[in-house]
Parts: structure tokens; C-alpha cells; sequence
């Protein structure tokens, strides 16, 4: 038995505020071995120089584990080469809102992280500062080395034990870098974890395994919150491989347990195979009308009438009255699944009230407060360790499958790893809102734009918009139309909605900006000219979306894309769409070429994108909007159609996602602003639907209105 | 039992003949390289080579497999063309999530195996069947061309 000495060590850290947190703890760090010292939550310096710094937040693709650590890196002042990066573990006490969503890490840890790298260099110079008996203001660092002005220097290996026992410094005390000195930040580096990955060794969350283990499945309702009634269980128990069969109860939440069966084997393959001898009975009568089609005909209806206002700016119906030219024009986005590669999986250990979760999640500590409940343990008992994520797209937001391997481990007596199946993925997602939209507007005379209104249809879960549901302005209609108004209608669901990738904005931006592509053709106006001179109608900044910035990114790609002279072959098209989201200004050109069958395939995309003054990793950074584009376009071939209150989209044989003999190249510029850095792993996306629907439309004539972009509803359009 | 030749070393597994080789790869042997993404040969996250042929692992059954050749990421190094992609990989920082770039590596592997210097044409053909949720084709595409070679640039619409 190791005897485990408690030793202070320094808490440094950014508080849920966002705030540098400083402070003193206790730590299990055992004293006699070479450990290495805590300077702090987020960085540890071994006495052999080694450094350590954790990756506060999940790792799903976005590269966060790499990026986040680079930040505090490059104010500690030490060699990326010899900084070793490890998961933080969940303690939002200690490593603040530790989640994957709204593109908001690098948004929201920027500065703060950098104030951890440069509190832990104070304390490395303070250290070197009272060895010496000299002042702060004599010593540099670089390199991860402390410097004094008589030539003498330490590596930070020999100061480690010192600098770990000092008094932190004051937050305000601290001056971080001026950007033109980095070394880090702004420099290409590769994901930390990517020479893992290629030798193909266990990180992700399915492939986590503990000892005796077991396998589980649970099988769940065909139709959204159905009830199980009954279901005969032994034969499922007489399979090989089977341990266990049993039933559990839904807690009714939509985000939590739902009424299942489960099947505990020692291979999920047997567990998997056990699933066809069950034959459940489930009160499906939940779902009966809950259809694709009526949701249609309802939404219509509802459009004929006034729906909710949202945003009202001047008299509309006036403006319209005035206008020069008026057009209306109605739109339709389907329900979309997240599909993340690496299916819903979560490894589970109970031992009375002390509860362990192994689980790819973009919310960790949301997932351990749904275990705490759904067990009715204390969340102190909880532990929820975050393993890298096969892809998130918004999905592991959500952590029902934490909560049903908690629970049926608990109710099996041993250790499981429940993993889904794809089909239970598609059947059981938290899907992006199908949406229904009339649009309004007006030109004058000089075919500027006079008038804009905009009804949007979605849905409701009782009284409330379904989540990541509502409809929303993002400034810029409200911005640069001098009349304007949004409204909003609801239809209740049981169709469980969600947040996908960009949400909102990733159905909003096809539709509106391929309403602003027909008023450009109807004010006879180029689509990037008729985009400018409305952009032009502010001045500077109006609220939060500045027309400026994204004036700059539309003239960007415009010169990127050689939009004034482009090469076109017969059949071919160039398109523009600029969307405002997630804090980040997106102007993205399309070239498509369309067959004459209606088949149509993206050749090329340029994208200029404005996140503010500085891109941290810019390697990283050119995929990200490499992959939301290609993202993108894959969802414009794809639909979850609901029937009888379920999803008939079972597989990726009738969900296709974009394959390689798709994939367009794309161009990306990053231009440059003053603002501060936010995120990327969503604002690339919105736009790039609208670009290819508008090419589309440019290489063939059709005008298509609905999602998917089908090559039957291409011929419809073109015979018009 | 059935004895199964992995990545150089016999196995024999307790195991019924139409037990997926997926499974066993994962579950019984503990080799997480291969992955599990659709179970039905749509998405190619768990392709191994079988007799130095690329195969999804989800619908192959051990019983088809048995006495065969089966190499799967985890000794996809022990050959150049196996080291140069990985290499390759790193080189353009393909990975995203990672989740698909094992099955992504070993298609490619198969491909490399057959025609050393494959064009944009061959490559749509060989890696068709691979999906990368995180859309990473544009490096896959170059990777592949890096590893064997010949100039990154994609030329299929010029």
C-alpha cells in the first residue's frame, strides 16, 4: 500500500466567471516520489523540467485539446515541444464550465488561460526572484528557462519545487504578452492526440474498458416517449452470452431514463444479436399524427395567419405597400440527425452510492448532475470522467446515455459498457427542428431593399419552444432593412429536438439568404453588390452585429473567389451567402455544377471568415471550416422524416452523409479584426447551404426552396 | 474454436462461426483500433485488411476468416506503405475527432498495396466507402497522395 502524504500546492485557475481563481488546496500528490510539483491546476512542472498542462474542456474534433493548452504555453514561456498536454479532471470548482458547445472555448478561456500560463511564469520568476535576493523586473524568461540580467539562469525544472510553494500573484498584477512577441499562439501545431490515433490505440470513449466488465444494450421505444407494457424476457435470457435481461422504468424526462430493456452480455455482439428475441409491447399510441407530412400542411395553415411577434422595427406592411417591387417566397428545412461517428456509449461503475462514468460528452458536469438524480445519490458521489468524443456536432450535449448505463449497471450488479447501435442513434437522437418559413419584402425604386418580414413555423413541447427550436433574427436583417419584423408559430411535438452543429443559424441562413439571392436578381443587382449596398445603409457597429466586418468578409470573397470573372463551364454556377453566428462573420462562394438530371456536385468553395484578431492555431483552425462546410453541403442531401411519431431513417444507407468523391476543395482566408478571438466550430457552416443552393440556381435556373436539394426537386423547379 | 491469424499471431476463439470478426477484434482480443460506427458496411470505420484486402470488419463473420491473413490498425506500421501514411496523416493533421482515421488509414493502405501512385479517380473509388463525419477528405485526399509521392493538389475539377 502506498502511504499518501496531503502537501499544499497553489490553486491557479479560471473560475466559472471566467476570472483568474487563486487560492490554496490540499492535493493527494504522494511526497517521496518524483511526482511532479502543482503549480497549479492546470500546470505542473516536474524537477526534470518535464511540463504538464491540462486540457480543461471535451475533445470532440474541435481541437480544444490542443489549443487551449497552447494558450496557457505560450504566456508561461515554454517550448511547445516539450509541453505534454492531459485531460483535466470534471471540477468546474477548478476548471470552470468544462463544455463543448456554442463555440464558445476559445471565447471564453482566451485571456483566462492566458492569465494561468502567465501566473505560473510569476511564480517561476518569484522563485528565482528570492534565490537570488534580486527583483522581479532583472530576470526574463523564454524557452523555460528564468533568465537574470547577470547571465545566471534556471531551468524551470530547478525552480519547480520553490515556485510550488510560493503565494500566487495578484491577477491584476499580471501583464500578459504583447501578440507580436508570440511564439505559440498563432503558429501551426498538430493535435496532441493525433499520433495516438493513427497507431490506433484506446482514446475515445467506446473503447474504454475496466475489469469485469460486462456488455449492455438497451432497447428503447420505436415512438418517442412510448411506454413499455410488457415484454417476455427469457427467451432473450437463453441466447449465448447472455448474463442478464431486465426492464427499467423512464423517469419522465426527455433527457434522461426512458422505459426500457435491458440485455447484459460478455460481448455487446451477443448482447446486440439477444435484441430479436424480444418482442415488446409498447403504448405507441403517443405518436399517432405526429407526422412529416401533417407538421407541413399544420405549418402552412399557419402561415396564412399572424403568429407571434418577435422582432418588430418600423411599419412593414406600410413599406411593403410602398415598395417598388414586392416578393414572397416560402421555404422549408427537414428534421436532421448528428450521426457523430462514434455512437452513443457511456461505461459505467456503481459500488453502493459511489458512482463512475466513462463517457465521450460534451457536458460532463451536466451528465453527473443527471446521474446524481436519476440514481437519487449526492452528485459529490458521482465522478464523470470526459474521454475523447468521435465527433459531438451538439449531440453529447445531451447525456441520456450516461443516465441509462448508470442505471442499468447499477440494477446488473457489475461494471457495463453500454454502447448503442446506429439504428438506436438515428431512432433516439435530439434531432435539429424541422422548420416552415414565409418570407416578405420590398424593394424602391433603386431596388434597394425597403421591407423585410420574415414567419417561421417550429415547434413547441407543451407550451414552450421545443429546445433549439426558436426562431431567431441575427442582426442582420434588423440591421441594414429600415422596415422589419420576425414572427414565430408554433405545433406541438414529441419529436425530441436539439442542438446540431451552428443551431438555429444552420436552417435560418438557407433561408434567408436565398430569399436576399432572389431580391438581388429581382433588383436586377450582382448578389455580392446587392449584399454590400445594403451592408452600406449602417454605419460601424449596431448592437451585436457589425455590418463592417461583414462587409469585409463578402469583399474577401469576392477577390478570393474571382466572383467578377469567374471560369464556368456549361452546366456550372457560382453562388454567395454571408451569415452572422456564434460571434463569427462568414461570406462563403459556391461553384456547382449541375447535371442534366439534376444531379449536382459542389466543385469549389472560398470562404472568408472574420473571428476576430487573432487565430490560435491556424492549422487547426483552416479544418475546422474545411470540415463545417463539407458539413454543410452533406446535410443538404439529408432528412429524418418522422411517421407515427418515429424516425423511419434507420442507417446511413438512408441518411447519406458526404463521402469523399463529394467533398469540394475549399479555400479559406481568415480576415483579420480588431475584436477579441471567438470560436470556430460552428460559424463556418450557415452560410455555405445558402452559396450552394444559390449556384445552383445560377447554373441551372431552378430555385429550389426545400431541403434536402434533391435532384427531383431541381427538375420540378426547372420545369417550373 | 476458431483460429484466426491477427496481425501476425494465431488466435483460437471460443467464438460461433457468424460471430462478427468486429466483435471479436474488440471485445475478445481488446484491439479498439478497429471501430464500430454502423454495422452494416455504410460507414467503414472497422475496415481491416483480410488477406491484404480492405474489408469491413462489422459484416465479416470469423467463420469466412478463419486460416486468413488479418491486419488490422494496430500493425498497420509493421509495412513502408503502413508508416508512410501514418506519417503522412500526422504530417497534414488529417484527424479531427480520429474516430473514422483508423478505417480511413487501412482502406488507403489497400489502395497504396495496389497502385502505388493512385490518381483523384482511384482514390474517390478506394475510399468511397469511408465516411468522415468530420468532413477531413480534403487531407485524406492529400495524405494519400503525400504517402505516395505525387504532387497534394486535388485535380478533378480543373
Amino acid at each position: 500500500m502506498t502511504t499518501v502524504s496531503r502537501r499544499l500546492f497553489l490553486q491557479i485557475g479560471a473560475g466559472a466567471t471566467g476570472a483568474l481563481v487563486v487560492g490554496f488546496g490540499w492535493s493527494d500528490t504522494a511526497a517521496a516520489d518524483a511526482r511532479p510539483m502543482l503549480l497549479g491546476n492546470y500546470v505542473s512542472i516536474g524537477i526534470d523540467g518535464t511540463v504538464t498542462v491540462r486540457a480543461p474542456n471535451p475533445e470532440i474534433g474541435q481541437g480544444v485539446k490542443t489549443s487551449l493548452p497552447m494558450l496557457i504555453a505560450e504566456e508561461l514561456d515554454v517550448d511547445w515541444d516539450r509541453v505534454r498536454v492531459e485531460m483535466a479532471p470534471n471540477d468546474p470548482q477548478r476548471f470552470g464550465q468544462q463544455d463543448a458547445g456554442g463555440s464558445m472555448s476559445i471565447h471564453r478561456n482566451y485571456t483566462a488561460l492566458r492569465r494561468v500560463g502567465a501566473a505560473a511564469r510569476w511564480m517561476l520568476v518569484d522563485a528565482a526572484a528570492r534565490q537570488l535576493n534580486a527583483s522581479h523586473g532583472e530576470f526574463s524568461t523564454a524557452h523555460g528557462r528564468v533568465h537574470h540580467s547577470s547571465g545566471r539562469s534556471f531551468d524551470y525544472g530547478e525552480l519547480a519545487v520553490a515556485a510550488s510553494l510560493l503565494r500566487p500573484p495578484d491577477p491584476k498584477s499580471l501583464v500578459l504578452k504583447d501578440p507580436a512577441k508570440f511564439s505559440i499562439i498563432g503558429t501551426s501545431r498538430r493535435g496532441v492526440d493525433s499520433a495516438r490515433i493513427v497507431r490506433g490505440e484506446p482514446l475515445f470513449g467506446i473503447d474504454m474498458t475496466i475489469p469485469d466488465m460486462a456488455y449492455a444494450v438497451y432497447v428503447k421505444a420505436p415512438v418517442f416517449g412510448a411506454r413499455l407494457l410488457r415484454c417476455e424476457l427469457a427467451a432473450a435470457r437463453a441466447e449465448r452470452g447472455i448474463i442478464d435481461v431486465f426492464t427499467l422504468k423512464g423517469q419522465g424526462d426527455r433527457h434522461g431514463l426512458q422505459d426500457g430493456i435491458a440485455i447484459i452480455a460478455s460481448s455487446w455482439w451477443y448482447a446486440q444479436a439477444a435484441r430479436a428475441k424480444l418482442e415488446p409491447l409498447w403504448d405507441t399510441a403517443i405518436g399517432v399524427g405526429h407526422d412529416s407530412t401533417r407538421y407541413r400542411d399544420k405549418a402552412h395553415s399557419l402561415l396564412a395567419k399572424p403568429g407571434t411577434m418577435l422582432e418588430e422595427k418600423g411599419d412593414v406592411e406600410a413599406a411593403l405597400a410602398q415598395a417598388a417591387q414586392r416578393l414572397t417566397a416560402d421555404y422549408e428545412v427537414p428534421f436532421l440527425a448528428h450521426a457523430p461517428l462514434e455512437p452513443q456509449n457511456c461505461t459505467a461503475r456503481v459500488k453502493g452510492d459511489s458512482v463512475e462514468i466513462w463517457a465521450p460528452t460534451q457536458t460532463p458536469e451536466e451528465g453527473r448532475q443527471l446521474v446524481a438524480r436519476t440514481l437519487g445519490v449526492a452528485p459529490d458521489s458521482v465522478v464523470v470522467h470526459m474521454r475523447r468524443a468521435g465527433g459531438g456536432f451538439g449531440r453529447r450535449l445531451e447525456n441520456d446515455y450516461m443516465a441509462e448505463a448508470a442505471s442499468i449497471a447499477r440494477h446488473a450488479g457489475v461494471p457495463i459498457k453500454l454502447v448503442w447501435s446506429r439504428e438506436d442513434d438515428f431512432a433516439h437522437d435530439f434531432y435539429r427542428t424541422a422548420s416552415y418559413h414565409r418570407l416578405r419584402a420590398g424593394l424602391d425604386k433603386r431596388g434597394r431593399i425597403s421591407a423585410f418580414a420574415a414567419h417561421g413555423v417550429t415547434f413547441a413541447h407543451g407550451s414552450e419552444v421545443a429546445q433549439a427550436a426558436g426562431i431567431e433574427g441575427n442582426g442582420f436583417e434588423s440591421s441594414v432593412v429600415p422596415a422589419s419584423r420576425l414572427e414565430q408559430s408554433l405545433i406541438p411535438t414529441i419529436v425530441p429536438t436539439g442542438y446540431l452543429r451552428a443551431p438555429v443559424s444552420n436552417g435560418l441562413a438557407f433561408v434567408r439568404e436565398c430569399f436576399w439571392d432572389e431580391l438581388a436578381l429581382a433588383a436586377n443587382m450582382d448578389p455580392v453588390a446587392f449584399r454590400l449596398a445594403a451592408l452600406s445603409n449602417v454605419g460601424g457597429s449596431g448592437g451585436s452585429f457589425d455590418a463592417a466586418r461583414m462587409r469585409a468578409v463578402l469583399e474577401a470573397v469576392a477577390l478570393r473567389s474571382n466572383w467578377a470573372r469567374p471560369r464556368l463551364a456549361k452546366g456550372q454556377g457560382m453562388g454567395v451567402a454571408c451569415y452572422f453566428s456564434h460571434s463569427g462573420y462568414f461570406a462563403e462562394v459556391a461553384r456547382v455544377r449541375v447535371d442534366a438530371d439534376g444531379h449536382w456536385q459542389v466543385l469549389n468553395v472560398w470562404v472568408a471568415g472574420d473571428i476576430g484578431s487573432q487565430i490560435v492555431n491556424p492549422l487547426a483552425a483552416r479544418a475546422q471550416v474545411e470540415g463545417a462546410v463539407m458539413d454543410g453541403i452533406g446535410s443538404m442531401h439529408a432528412e429524418i422524416t418522422v411517421v407515427n411519431g418515429a424516425a423511419i431513417q434507420t442507417n446511413f444507407d438512408a441518411f447519406p452523409l458526404l463521402r469523399m468523391p463529394e467533398a469540394p476543395v475549399v479555400d479559406v482566408e481568415f480576415v483579420m479584426s480588431a475584436a477579441a478571438p471567438t470560436g470556430l466550430g460552428e460559424p463556418a457552416l450557415p452560410p455555405v447551404l445558402p452559396a450552394v443552393a444559390n449556384a445552383i440556381h445560377a447554373a441551372c435556373g431552378a430555385r429550389v426552396r426545400q431541403l434536402p436539394l434533391t435532384a427531383a426537386r431541381i427538375q420540378a423547379a426547372r420545369r417550373g | 474454436m476458431i483460429s484466426l491469424v491477427i496481425n501476425g499471431a494465431r488466435r483460437s476463439l471460443d467464438l460461433p462461426e457468424d460471430f462478427p470478426l468486429l466483435w471479436a477484434l474488440r471485445d475478445i482480443l481488446g484491439l479498439m483500433g478497429t471501430k464500430f460506427g454502423c454495422g452494416i458496411a455504410q460507414c467503414g470505420a472497422c475496415t481491416v485488411h483480410v488477406d491484404g484486402v480492405a474489408v469491413r470488419a462489422c459484416i465479416t463473420e470469423v467463420g469466412s476468416v478463419a486460416g486468413s491473413r488479418i491486419t488490422t490498425i494496430e500493425a498497420i506500421a509493421d509495412t513502408p506503405i503502413g508508416t508512410a501514411l501514418q506519417s503522412a496523416w500526422l504530417e497534414l493533421d488529417v484527424v479531427q475527432c480520429g474516430y473514422c482515421q483508423a478505417g480511413q488509414i487501412m482502406s488507403a493502405g489497400a489502395l497504396l498495396a495496389e497502385n502505388p501512385a493512385p490518381d483523384d479517380a482511384s482514390i474517390d473509388a478506394a475510399m468511397a466507402g469511408n465516411i468522415c463525419r468530420c468532413a477531413t477528405y480534403q487531407r485524406i485526399r492529400a495524405a494519400i497522395k503525400l504517402a505516395s509521392r505525387q504532387p497534394q493538389a486535388d485535380r478533378r475539377h480543373q
